[in-house]
């Protein structure tokens, strides 16, 4: 009983020490000590205030589009498209910064307005093929990933290429007043972190505030009775999804305009899986999802830095999130691990029924 | 193209490349007829693909890599099967989880393995069978992954329709409960064939490193275990139509590479996108509504055919829990 108690308080901690494990493990075999490397990794998010501000940028993007799939989430939909929607933003962005000159608070609200749009008609196109098509979204949402990231390549490479010549990597630098403001030195915008953290607020009040929220969580839990409530499934897979574009489309156009200063070819490098990861982690309770989504940052800059030091290659940092988060799925539900199968006896005494 | 040899080697390479798809199909579509989706496929599929070529690289035996392979397939199908019988959480969730993390494992596993020549399977024409024209040259004179592909097609297709086990297989796809009450054992069985088709999934990623695609790089294949997670619906969950859309799926981007050839002005990127419009398109047309508007459209005497050529339908208990107690 006392081990019972004991394992019930830990157990939060169980899906750390088993990742923590596993990428152990796995450092060991590549002949590479876990202390040093996590101290490298530590390093690497927190050694000055240069580190501690990639960390930040790194995760404005992320938390967006977090954001955003709380949403659908809640709908019932798996937005795997998500990383598109991230990379349309981003080309959208990139597309008003190379094309419009205005005077920098107008430019950077086109370029704003324009990536939300391009994310939120990207996410239309799965809804849409969800709704009229019968098609699964996360097929729609895969392909439509595959596409953004090859109209990326083609205006890399053709008609954005930079003036000097085209290379695979990216577009010409955009102008100053086109960027967003950046702090300092870094790359870190505080206006984007404002704008996120905006954003979570909105979504944590849609959900839980809104007759909008109700709705969604209606449909994601039972969408058969949500129709026969008159909830209108279709408008609602369409809106969920463009709301959930719109938040990835601006956390790409944060991309191109404070991590980078260009249209580079992996733009997102990845940002809407794990921003899917995040959500899932979060177990879908809205409050968990920023301190998950920092935590997810450090972890991913710090194997940057250890692939910088050592030579390592940087995926160690998906591995230790992606273990985390399929532990806590399997086994994150201590309740339906430890409670064995009871027979249930048959609520119906036979013959008495029939008297 | 009007060298009948020319098209003759085209048409062979088409089912060499198709070869490891089929596989991956056949596998997937073993599970998800037994009721279960493993989500996976992507990752699985990287992966093992890495796991065989490295094995096969350290020890020399190409047996060998394809067996490491399949269990690595068949690991990552019993996380799915496990999660979703005995702990009941999410396969989706799971399977999807899976793909990332077998891509990152691949990528960082393998590191030290990139772009190095391999062992592969060795090309050996059937004596006979290989002499027949046309057919010969295309399907027997090829190595043996692809007979392997072949026999599994139709070994697949026997056992569901034709034999005992096979039909208790779909049983339990379809009504679990009737296959319950009739003392099929519904989870075991489950399991059972999520690790026949998980293996399986991982051989074909092998049959990529050790044969079709030779070596290791980071992101070798990546995306091919979702075609295949296409192909399945667009078969209809039937290891024939499956082939078929492995088949066709080949043949578009050989066609792809040809106009590529022909029309040079053409970007690259155009045929790119080949594959993912394909996926699209084949999607919309086997699920769609439409399609049965149009189907409606036609003569009476055509509906049935068509309808039989366009539209599948999902073995019913797909991707639901069954619970014994």
């Amino acid at each position: 009983m006392k081990l019972r108690k004991w394992i019930q308080v830990t157990w939060p901690l169980a899906p750390i020490v088993a990742a923590l494990l596993v990428t152990s493990l796995i450092l060991i075999l590549f002949q590479t000590s876990p202390k040093d490397a996590l101290a490298a990794m530590i390093e690497g998010s927190f050694k000055d205030t240069a580190k501690v501000l990639q960390v930040l940028a790194f995760l404005v993007p992320l938390l967006l589009a977090a954001s955003g799939l709380l949403v659908t989430f809640t709908a019932g939909l798996w937005n795997i498209g998500v990383e598109g929607q991230i990379i349309i933003g981003a080309i959208m962005a990139s597309w008003v910064a190379l094309k419009i000159d205005l005077p920098a608070p107008l430019q950077i609200t086109l370029e704003i307005l324009a990536a939300m749009a391009g994310g939120a008609l990207w996410a239309a196109l799965v809804a849409v093929l969800k709704t009229r098509g019968g098609v699964n979204e996360i097929f729609s949402g895969l392909a439509l990933n595959n596409l953004a990231i090859i109209l990326t390549n083609y205006l890399i490479s053709g008609p954005w290429q930079p003036p000097e010549g085209g290379t695979f990597r990216g577009t010409q630098p955009f102008a100053e007043n086109a960027l967003l403001p950046l702090l300092g030195e870094s790359r870190f915008s505080p206006l984007s972190l404002g704008i996120a953290l905006l954003a979570f607020a909105l979504v944590v009040v849609a959900l839980r505030g809104t007759f909008w929220g109700l709705k969604l969580k209606a449909l994601g839990k039972n969408p058969r009775s949500a129709f026969l409530l008159g909830v209108s499934s279709e408008r609602e897979v369409i809106f969920a999804l463009m709301f959930c574009g719109a938040l990835a489309g601006l956390g790409g156009a944060v991309r191109v305009l404070s991590w980078f200063d260009s249209l580079r070819q992996s733009i997102s490098g990845g940002i809407g899986f794990l921003a899917l990861l995040v959500v899932m982690l979060a177990s879908f309770q809205v409050y968990w999802v920023p301190p998950i989504a920092a935590f997810f940052s450090i972890v991913l800059m710090g194997s940057t830095t250890l692939h910088i030091r050592t030579g390592l290659h940087p995926s160690l940092g998906g591995i230790l999130t992606g273990v985390m988060v399929l532990f806590v799925l399997l086994f994150g539900d201590y309740g339906k691990l430890f409670t064995r199968r009871k027979k249930i006896p048959s609520p119906v005494k036979e013959d008495d029924a029939h008297g | 193209m009007d060298n009948p040899d020319l098209l003759l080697k085209q048409l062979s390479s088409i089912v060499l490349n198709a070869s490891p798809l089929i596989i991956a199909v056949c596998g997937e579509t073993i599970t998800e007829r037994a009721g279960l989706i493993n989500l996976s496929l992507d990752g699985t599929m990287l992966l093992s693909a890495m796991t065989g070529f490295i094995v096969g690289y350290q020890t020399g035996s190409l047996w060998l890599g394809f067996l490491a392979a399949a269990l690595v397939g068949m690991l990552f199908a019993l996380i799915v099967a496990f999660g979703s019988i005995r702990l009941k959480q999410s396969q989706v969730a799971i399977g999807f989880v899976l793909t990332l993390l077998g891509d990152d494992l691949s990528a960082f596993l393998g590191q030290n393995f990139t772009r190095m020549p391999g062992s592969f399977v060795m090309k050996a024409g059937i004596p006979l069978l290989k002499d027949i024209p046309i057919l010969g040259p295309i399907f027997f004179n090829q190595d043996p992954v692809v007979y392997f592909a072949l026999l599994l097609v139709i070994a697949t297709w026997f056992f569901f329709f034709r034999t005992q086990p096979g039909l208790k297989l779909r049983g339990v796809g379809e009504r679990p409960e009737a296959a319950f009450a009739r003392g099929v054992k519904v989870n075991r069985l489950r399991y059972l064939y999520a690790l026949v088709g998980g293996a399986l999934v991982g051989i074909a990623g092998a049959a990529y490193s050790l044969d079709v695609k030779v070596g290791w790089s980071e992101g070798h294949i990546r995306g091919m275990g979702w075609i295949a997670l296409a192909i399945v619906i667009f078969g209809g969950w039937s290891p024939f139509r499956g082939a078929i859309g492995a088949l066709l799926f080949g043949a578009t981007k050989a066609l792809a590479t040809v106009l590529q050839r022909t029309f040079p002005q053409v970007s690259v990127v155009a045929f790119n996108t080949i594959p993912w419009i394909l996926m699209i398109a084949v999607l919309v047309v086997s699920a769609s509504e439409l399609t049965e508007k149009f189907i409606n459209l036609m003569p009476v005497s055509w509906r049935r055919p068509l309808r039989r050529l366009l539209r599948v339908s999902a073995p019913l208990a797909l991707g639901t829990r069954f619970g014994e107690d």
